[in-house]
């Protein structure tokens, strides 16, 4: 059942994950940068970030429990296993039978689950406030994105993420109006999920606006290297199961290694244009109040339950 | 006479009889109970386990034993359903007698030799429920549960509340034993024979049917705690010992499922499919509303009592599921939503009985059951701590945790709902599934409430410094629970190799295809969807220490120690931590509508300010205390009779006879 | 090629048309929802060509070109208009908040897919589902004009109310005779012109145009 090249790929995979993640956030802060007129960062600008928070010393608060140190490296791991089950190169990846796309959300929830622990763990203001909010983040993001996935599994008839990115990417070409809702709702999702614009600002200074910085204020050095590393693999996850969802082309199918060659050009180019697509977007969207935020989010949610009610209403 | 396992659960339920029997013998001693009778109990937990792992394999076997009413007596029965529950029942009162064992200490209320006894009537009559084989044993087992749980609540009778919540608790439970009797008066179609065996053996016409499902949903619902008739849950197991708690939520609600399933699937056998439907809404509305109120909860044990209104509403809705399908005859599915079910059923057990004996622990430590008191536990109780964190992964339905895989083939289960023939059904269910994804990713931000607040950040008063970590008696029950979380988390093949016997029976289809050997599950086929959390919490916790190795091997490893960041802002001190309150209010906005909020906001020359709010339930207003009004002013009539002369009173009796005799003849 | 797509492509058309729809009950802003309306116009355009071109009915390209005319162009261009004279640009905000109000309109999607399922059987036009959208759209926007307080609002929900009976008339029965069409589009224009009026007058009357003041208007 496991072939040679379903390892290769997934090994593969992952690590072209962990290396490119920064190489992603990069490249969506040059972009941003130019839409607004600014001389930009250079592209490999989060790697010496990372290189220098390494060599850095971590100062801990003097009452950080165990859990607060364990913590960076808990969400690296569950966002590590949550880029190694989404499909970016071939369709024949072994972990793909170990975990789907459930519990590809499930690993997301426990990365938040123990960010907003960490967050509470040294017992200041500033990081509880932060906890709370990412929690009310999720509790609507996560049902969403859970739908958005439900559309596709239905179109595919599975759950099974390789499969879903094999249905819509070697399969007949069928246009799928579910996939217009769960698109605008994946949008919308990822773009809270991943701190950005209109509901939190990545680049904020000021306490009192924040959502996921609130939450790591208290990290330092080797850890908050992690944390930021994590926060890359975070966007790149949702920037591939964007492309699995509404831009499969290009993935290689089972055994294909030519195929296999053919889709790393393939994913740079989409990821480029998906990052450039996610600057513009935080350009033109004003960032809105945190009390907006439950609206916005219940929005998408409602967006991706219709994604699925039109699946079941058109397309069958 | 040979010893089939019904004869040893007999036995296993006598000993329970006799350990409490025992606490007779030194009521006052405190080192009686709790050093010998506590732990042979557990024991007998264990045993009982044993042997209910076993008969859940074996055929069915009933017998008649030689006791009752003359002419009526008791018939037992032990099939794969009873033995499942009772695994769940021996397993986690195993653990929870071990903790007991460290727990109850000075005498408080109720002398330590009768909480023993009815500690062990609890636990026997709850075995008994699932054995019992005519609607007279059982409805005896029943009543003796609701009476021994009831004294069990009100142990520390001196305090006004909780005679108040013990008072509400033995109403409702009654109110559902009354539609449960009547619910057996409906299947019994007018024969005298009280056997299930004969019930099983009636075909009864739909009205009769549908009369007996509604009123074994309404007496059962009431049991379990479904919305409307819920009330008494928030108010009951805070009142009680943690122990006894944990008892409540983890097993008792379950007889009620046990219950629920015995009679709709067995004794009536042929569910139609709408009777599903009320059940998917109803456990879709307590799911929901039992996490909305988790969220704004500020006791802990109120908190997780809401929380188990939200499992209990999804194992309804499971079970409506279940029903749905079987309507339709489609029989592999209902067999795997029944699957998750009694999944969730046995995960919930488990993962509630923990938490509750974690704050059994910190109840202990800190006196203290409010959330905005606590906080910084994790320094002083480290063991409960971490024990209490598995349990907050799992009821938050996170992988690897048992409670992800139950609500991982509960999703599967919706997800094969397109093939329903039925329009409006067809289109409900992605919105039903929706309802279940917002209560799942909703119990994570209660959970995190729970466990942040509790165990983290600074200690809110000065005086948890003073906390201690929970005794050796108390972590062995914690280590045991805890473990067995990890274990169902890890192994859903195994434990879905027990349930195949059940679904076998009462759907009859297994579902030995929907494991993969024992390191995958799958649901009807693996290119479906495929789940192995043993292989995930390998790979990840492989990328954990890989992580940690090359961050240690590539730079050093240095930690000073400072003070928190002020964030410009020198006189930060414990208080500013987000309360309880503080941490509800996202979810107390949002869901608004749902409560009903009462606030109290300082006037701004206030020279002590103070701000209190309360979110209570509507239903309160709009359903108890009306009906409460009604039955007073009935009652008000009833005392135009009462005159205080007795020979009124004669005179009543008197027109009573001759009226009697006039009509009746 | 487009003859294999044409029905796939007028359920992506018709869905475009919902969520337009929806897209219209959650925005606040006016400016927002003029822009969305003059899309959803846009879209019934594609949706009324493609069907013409597919089923070889000439005179549906009459009714695109005037769906695109008045719908597209002419009614947002006066809708600009009308609130840079009256100067109400400024956000609206709903009598019941926009998730709820997205979840109403869920249930009536589901409502208006069961009643219009029986008739899309009998008509065997190009798609099935299409009919129920069309329902759909036309309870959409009348669940918006309700929610709104605010006159243009109501206005533009009584306008793309038109559009969803519109894209019924062409998805279900490839549209209608011409001369009811142009009497259609007449009625529009003037309703449009003479609510333009209303604004005016009650704008006056009240310095507002929250409906709600209307409420003053009743006989005590």
């Amino acid at each position: 059942m496991i072939s040679l090249s379903g390892v290769v790929a997934q090994f593969t995979e992952l690590v072209l994950a962990v290396l490119l993640a920064p190489l992603l956030t990069g490249w969506v802060n040059q972009c941003r940068a130019w839409l607004q007129n600014k001389s930009a960062p250079p592209l490999l600008q989060p790697y010496r970030m990372l290189a220098k928070l390494f060599q850095k010393e971590v100062v801990l608060a003097h009452n950080a429990s165990p859990l607060f140190r364990a913590a960076p490296y808990l969400i690296f791991g569950c966002l590590c296993t949550a880029a190694a089950i989404v499909p970016t190169l071939g369709t024949d990846l072994p972990l793909n039978a170990a975990a789907d796309a459930i519990a590809l959300v499930g690993l997301l929830a426990l990365a938040r689950l123990f960010t907003a622990l960490a967050g509470m763990d040294v017992g200041t203001a500033f990081g509880s406030l932060g906890a709370r909010r990412e929690m009310l983040v999720g509790f609507l993001a996560e049902p969403a994105l859970l739908m958005v996935l439900f559309t596709a599994s239905l179109i595919s008839n599975s759950t099974s993420l390789a499969t879903i990115a094999e249905t819509l990417a070697h399969k007949e070409f069928v246009i799928h109006p579910s996939l217009a809702f769960a698109g605008i709702a994946f949008t919308m999702v990822s773009l809270a999920e991943n701190a950005r614009i209109p509901v939190d600002n990545p680049a904020t200074h000021l306490e009192l606006t924040m959502i996921h910085e609130a939450m790591v204020l208290e990290y330092s050095g080797r850890h908050l290297a992690m944390i930021e590393w994590a926060v890359s693999l975070k966007l790149f996850v949702y920037s591939c199961i964007g492309l699995v969802l509404f831009l499969p082309f290009g993935i290689a199918g089972g055994g294909d290694w030519l195929g296999l060659v053919l889709a790393l050009p393939a994913l740079l180019a989409k990821l480029a244009a998906g990052g450039a697509l996610l600057a513009l977007i935080e350009m033109l969207s004003a960032k809105m109040r945190i009390f907006r935020a439950p609206e916005f989010l219940g929005t998408a949610f409602l967006l991706a339950v219709l994604a699925v009610l039109v699946h079941v209403l058109l397309e069958r | 006479m040979l010893a089939t396992p019904l004869h040893d659960v007999l036995a296993a339920v006598c000993a329970w009889l006799a350990i409490g029997a025992l606490g007779l013998l030194r009521v006052g001693s405190i080192g009686w109970a709790t050093r010998i009778l506590y732990p042979a109990g557990a024991i007998v937990g264990l045993g009982l386990a044993a042997i209910a792992l076993r008969a859940i394999f074996e055929p069915a076997a009933s017998m008649v034993l030689p006791l009752g009413l003359p002419d009526l007596p008791l018939h037992a029965r032990l099939d794969a359903l009873s033995a499942f529950f009772l695994l769940l029942l021996g397993a986690v009162s195993a653990g929870v007698s071990v903790y007991a064992g460290g727990y109850f200490r000075q005498t408080q209320g109720t002398p330590p030799g009768l909480i023993c006894l009815y500690f062990h009537v609890f636990l026997a009559s709850m075995a008994l429920v699932m054995v019992a084989d005519d609607a007279y044993f059982f409805m005896l087992a029943w009543e003796t549960m609701a009476l021994s749980s009831f004294f069990l609540v009100t142990c520390d009778h001196d305090q006004a509340e909780i005679r108040r919540a013990g008072y509400l608790y033995l109403l409702i439970a009654h109110l559902g034993a009354i539609t449960i009797l009547l619910c057996f008066g409906a299947l019994l179609a007018g024969a005298g024979d009280y056997t299930f065996e004969h019930m099983r053996s009636l075909q009864p016409s739909a009205a009769w049917a549908t009369a007996a499902f509604l009123l074994a949903l309404l007496g059962f619902g009431a049991k379990a705690g479904i919305v409307p008739l819920h009330v008494w849950l928030p108010e009951a197991h805070p009142a009680a010992p943690s122990p006894v708690s944990a008892l409540l939520s983890a097993v008792m609600l379950k007889t009620a499922i046990y219950g629920l399933i015995r009679v709709t699937l067995d004794l009536i056998g042929s569910p139609l499919w709408w009777w599903g439907v009320i059940a998917l809404t109803l456990g879709l509305v307590s799911a929901l509303g039992g996490i909305v109120f988790a969220a704004v909860q500020t006791d802990m044990k109120r908190l997780l009592a809401y929380s188990s209104i939200e499992n209990v509403g999804l194992i309804f809705a499971g079970f409506g599921l279940t029903l749905i399908f079987h309507g339709f005859g489609m029989g592999a599915l209902a067999a795997l939503a029944l699957t998750a079910t009694l999944y969730h059923c046995l995960n919930h057990a488990f993962y509630k009985s923990l938490l509750f004996l974690c704050t059994g622990s910190v109840l202990h430590a800190t006196r203290e059951r409010s959330l905005g008191r606590l906080g910084g536990l994790i320094h002083r109780m480290p063991w409960v701590a971490w024990c209490a964190l598995i349990g907050t992964i799992a009821i938050a339905g996170l992988p690897p945790s048992n409670g992800f895989a139950s609500e991982w083939l509960l999703l599967q289960a919706f997800l094969f709902t397109p093939g329903l023939p039925h329009g409006y059904l067809n289109m409900l269910v992605p919105v039903a599934a929706a309802a279940v994804a917002l209560t799942a990713a909703l119990s994570g931000y209660v959970m995190v409430k729970f466990f942040g607040v509790v165990f983290l950040g600074q200690h809110r008063e000065a005086r948890l410094v003073e906390a201690h970590e929970a005794g050796i008696w108390e972590r062995a029950g914690l280590a045991w629970l805890a473990a067995a979380c990890l274990f169902l988390g890890l192994v859903p093949a195994t434990v879905i190799g027990l349930l195949e016997p059940i679904t076998r029976t009462l759907t009859g289809y297994g579902i030995g295809n929907l494991a993969q050997g024992w390191l995958f599950i799958a649901p009807i086929s693996a290119e479906r969807a495929s789940y192995s959390p043993l292989l995930v919490f390998v790979v990840t916790a492989l990328l954990v220490v890989a992580a940690w190795l090359l961050v240690r091997a590539f730079y050093h490893g240095r930690v000073r120690r400072a003070a928190p960041w002020g964030c410009g802002f020198p006189n930060q001190d414990a208080r500013m931590q987000d309360s309880a309150e503080g941490f509800g209010q996202p979810v107390r906005q949002v869901f608004e509508p749902f409560f009903r909020l009462e606030q109290h906001a300082p006037a701004p020359d206030d020279a002590r300010p103070r701000y209190s709010e309360s979110a209570e339930d509507h239903l309160w207003y709009w359903l108890y205390l009306p009906v409460a009004r009604g039955v007073e002013r009935l009652t008000a009539l009833v005392t135009l009779l009462q005159r205080g002369r007795i020979s009124v009173y004669l005179a009543y009796s008197f027109a009573t006879l001759l009226a009697l005799l006039l009509f009746v003849r | 090629m487009l003859q294999h797509y044409g029905p796939q492509l007028i359920n992506l058309l018709a869905s475009l048309m919902l969520l337009l729809a929806f897209a219209m009950l959650a925005q606040r802003r006016i400016m927002s929802l003029i822009n969305l309306f003059a899309a959803q116009g846009f879209t019934l355009f594609l949706s009324t060509a493609l069907v013409a071109w597919l089923t070889d009915q000439s005179h549906l390209y009459g009714s695109a070109l005037l769906t695109l005319v008045l719908k597209v162009i002419a009614l947002p261009w006066i809708l600009h208009r009308l609130i840079r004279r009256l100067n109400v640009k400024w956000d609206v905000e709903t009598l019941i908040n926009i998730p709820s109000t997205m979840l109403i309109g869920i249930v009536l999607v589901i409502l208006a897919f069961n009643l219009a399922l029986p008739i899309a059987l009998l008509a065997g036009t190009l798609t099935k589902g299409t009919l129920g959208i069309a329902l759909a759209c036309v309870l959409l926007s009348f669940l918006m004009m309700i929610t709104r307080s605010k006159a243009v609002p109501q206005v533009i929900g009584f306008l793309s109310m038109e559009n969803g009976l519109f894209f019924a008339a062409t998805a279900a029965a490839y549209g209608m005779p011409m001369v009811i069409e142009f009497g259609i589009a007449l009625d529009v224009l003037v309703g449009m012109v003479i609510l333009g009026i209303f604004f005016f007058r009650i704008r006056e009357r009240f310095d507002s145009l929250d409906t709600r003041h209307l409420e003053k208007l009743k006989e005590h």
